[in-house]
C-alpha cells in the first residue's frame, strides 16, 4: 500500500506540474457536446438520448485519460525504476487505477454540469446523488480496464490506436450498463428510481474486471 | 568454504527476434570485483546490463547474481542491484529531491539519505529545480544519487561518467568507483580508463565474446581487434 500510494501521489504531482491529461479531458467532453447539440439539432435532450450522449462522452474522455496513463512511465524510464525496485508489481496496478478513477471524477465535476447546462432538459439537481453513484460504478471499471489496456499499448509503437482498439470493445458492457441504469435518471417527467439490475451488472463487471488486471498485471510489465 | 560469485553467467543467450544480441556469454565476477565489458557500438553491452538489472530475460543460459538464479528469483535481487544506464530513470517535470524521494519511498530509504546524496554530489542547491531545467552533467549526477540510494551490492554501470566534467567525476567517485567496495559491471567507449579500474575484462562483439580475461592480461592488441 505504501508504494502504490508513492506512485499515486507522484503521478498526481506531475499532472499538477504539467497539466497534460485533464484539461484535455475536459475541454474533449465539452467540445462533444456542443458538437452533440448541433449534429442532433436539438436545443435540449433527455431521457435514453441523455443518458447515451453523456456516457458515450465519458468514455472517449476517459480514453484519452487511459492513453496518457502511463506515457511518463514510458518515456522517462519509469518503467525500468519501477522493476529495479523491490516491490509488489500489483502496487502499480492499485496506483495508476487510482489516478485515472481520481481523474474520471474530477472529469465529472466540469463535465456533468455542462452537460446540464448545455444539452440537458430535465434539471439535473434531483437525480444527481443516484447519478454520482452509478457514474461512480462505471469510473471504477473504466479506471481497472483502462490500466490494463494502457499498460499492454505502452509497450507497443501504436498506443494511441492500440488504445482505444482494445480498450473501447471490453468496455462496451459497461458502457451499456452506464446508459441503461442513468437513462431512467434524466426522465423528462423526473426521476425514477434506480434501475438495481443495471447496477448490479455493472459492479459484478468491476469485479470481474478487477481480478483479471490483478491476475495479468505483472506480465504486462515483465520483459 | 567456497564464496559464491556476486555474478555468474553460463552460456546466455539473448535475441531480439531473429537478432542475436547476446550469444555464449560466460563470465564469473567475484564479489567486490570490477568486470569492464568492452565493445563497439550495438555490441551487446546495454543488453547484458538489462539482462544482470533483470530488466531482460536470457533466452539461453545460466545467470546468477549474489547466488539467486534469474529469471526466477529476480525479486530476491532486485534491491540489492544499482542500475545507472544511457536514460537516468528521473521524471522530467519532478525536481531532482522529488525523484529522488520517490525512489527512495520504493526501496524504503529515508529521506535523510536522498539529502546526504545530494549534498555529496554538490546538488543540494539545485535539487528543488525540476530535472528537465538541469544540465546533462547535473542530471546525470542526480542519476548516480538514484543508482545508490539503497546502497546496493551490485552496480551496471553503462557509460556512467558520460556529460559528467572532471569536477563532478570526483564527485561522484566514492559513490561509483572502485571505493564504494560494489561488485561493479561497467562499460565505456574508453577501453584503457575502463580496464584501468577494472579486475576483469569482457569483450563482445556481435553480441559474442571475443575474450573473457583478468583485466590486467588484456593487451593493446586484443582492444585492437575489438574495435578494429
Amino acid at each position: 500500500m505504501k508504494t502504490a500510494l508513492a506512485i499515486l501521489r507522484k503521478d498526481l504531482l506531475l499532472e499538477l506540474r504539467t497539466l497534460e491529461t485533464l484539461p484535455a479531458m475536459a475541454l474533449f467532453s465539452i467540445t462533444t457536446f456542443v458538437i452533440f447539440h448541433f449534429g442532433l439539432n436539438r436545443p435540449t435532450v433527455e431521457g435514453q438520448t441523455a443518458a447515451g450522449v453523456l456516457t458515450v462522452t465519458l468514455l472517449f474522455a476517459g480514453i484519452l485519460g487511459v492513453n496518457r496513463l502511463f506515457v511518463a512511465e514510458r518515456e522517462q524510464g519509469g518503467f525500468d525504476a519501477f522493476l529495479l525496485a523491490p516491490v509488489d508489481r500489483s502496487a502499480m496496478l492499485l496506483a495508476k487505477a487510482t489516478a485515472l478513477f481520481l481523474f474520471l471524477a474530477v472529469l465529472e465535476v466540469i463535465a456533468v454540469p455542462a452537460f446540464g447546462l448545455l444539452l440537458l432538459g430535465p434539471s439535473l439537481g434531483p437525480p444527481l446523488p443516484s447519478l454520482i453513484a452509478v457514474l461512480a460504478l462505471a469510473d471504477l471499471g473504466i479506471a481497472v480496464i483502462g490500466t490494463l489496456v494502457s499498460a499492454l499499448a505502452v509497450q507497443t509503437r501504436a498506443r494511441d490506436v492500440i488504445g482505444p482498439v482494445i480498450g473501447l470493445p471490453l468496455l462496451i458492457p459497461a458502457l451499456i450498463a452506464t446508459a441503461r441504469a442513468i437513462g431512467p435518471l434524466l426522465g423528462s417527467g423526473g426521476p425514477a428510481p434506480l434501475p438495481g439490475k443495471w447496477l448490479l451488472i455493472l459492479a459484478l463487471y468491476d469485479v470481474v474486471f478487477a481480478l483479471v488486471a490483478y491476475a495479468v498485471f505483472d506480465f504486462l510489465l515483465e520483459d | 568454504m567456497v564464496d559464491t560469485p556476486a555474478i555468474e553467467l553460463r552460456g546466455v543467450a539473448r535475441f531480439f527476434g531473429e537478432r542475436i544480441a547476446l550469444r555464449n556469454i560466460s563470465v564469473i565476477v567475484p564479489a567486490g570485483a570490477t568486470l569492464a565489458v568492452l565493445g563497439r557500438n550495438g555490441a551487446g553491452k546495454s543488453t547484458l546490463l538489462r539482462v544482470l538489472a533483470t530488466l531482460l530475460r536470457q533466452h539461453a543460459g545460466e545467470v546468477s547474481l549474489l547466488g539467486e538464479p534469474l529469471p526466477q528469483r529476480a525479486f530476491a535481487v532486485r534491491g540489492r542491484l544499482g542500475l545507472l544506464a544511457h536514460e537516468p530513470l528521473l521524471y522530467r517535470d519532478l525536481s531532482g529531491r522529488e525523484n529522488l524521494r520517490y525512489h527512495a519511498r520504493l526501496h524504503g530509504v529515508s529521506a535523510e539519505r536522498v539529502e546526504d546524496l545530494l549534498r555529496e554530489v554538490g546538488m543540494e542547491r539545485r535539487g528543488d529545480e525540476p530535472v528537465r531545467l538541469l544540465s546533462r552533467g547535473m542530471v546525470q549526477r542526480v542519476a548516480v544519487c538514484r543508482a545508490v540510494l539503497h546502497d546496493p551490492e551490485i552496480l551496471l554501470l553503462d557509460e556512467a561518467r558520460a556529460n559528467l566534467d572532471p569536477g563532478a567525476s570526483e564527485l561522484v567517485e566514492p559513490l561509483l568507483g572502485r571505493a564504494s567496495g560494489r561488485t561493479r559491471v561497467i562499460t565505456s567507449h574508453d577501453p584503457q580508463a575502463a580496464l584501468a579500474e577494472a579486475d576483469f575484462a569482457l569483450g563482445l562483439r556481435d553480441g559474442r565474446p571475443t575474450f573473457s580475461l583478468p583485466a590486467d592480461q588484456v593487451t593493446p592488441e586484443h582492444v585492437r581487434e575489438l574495435y578494429a
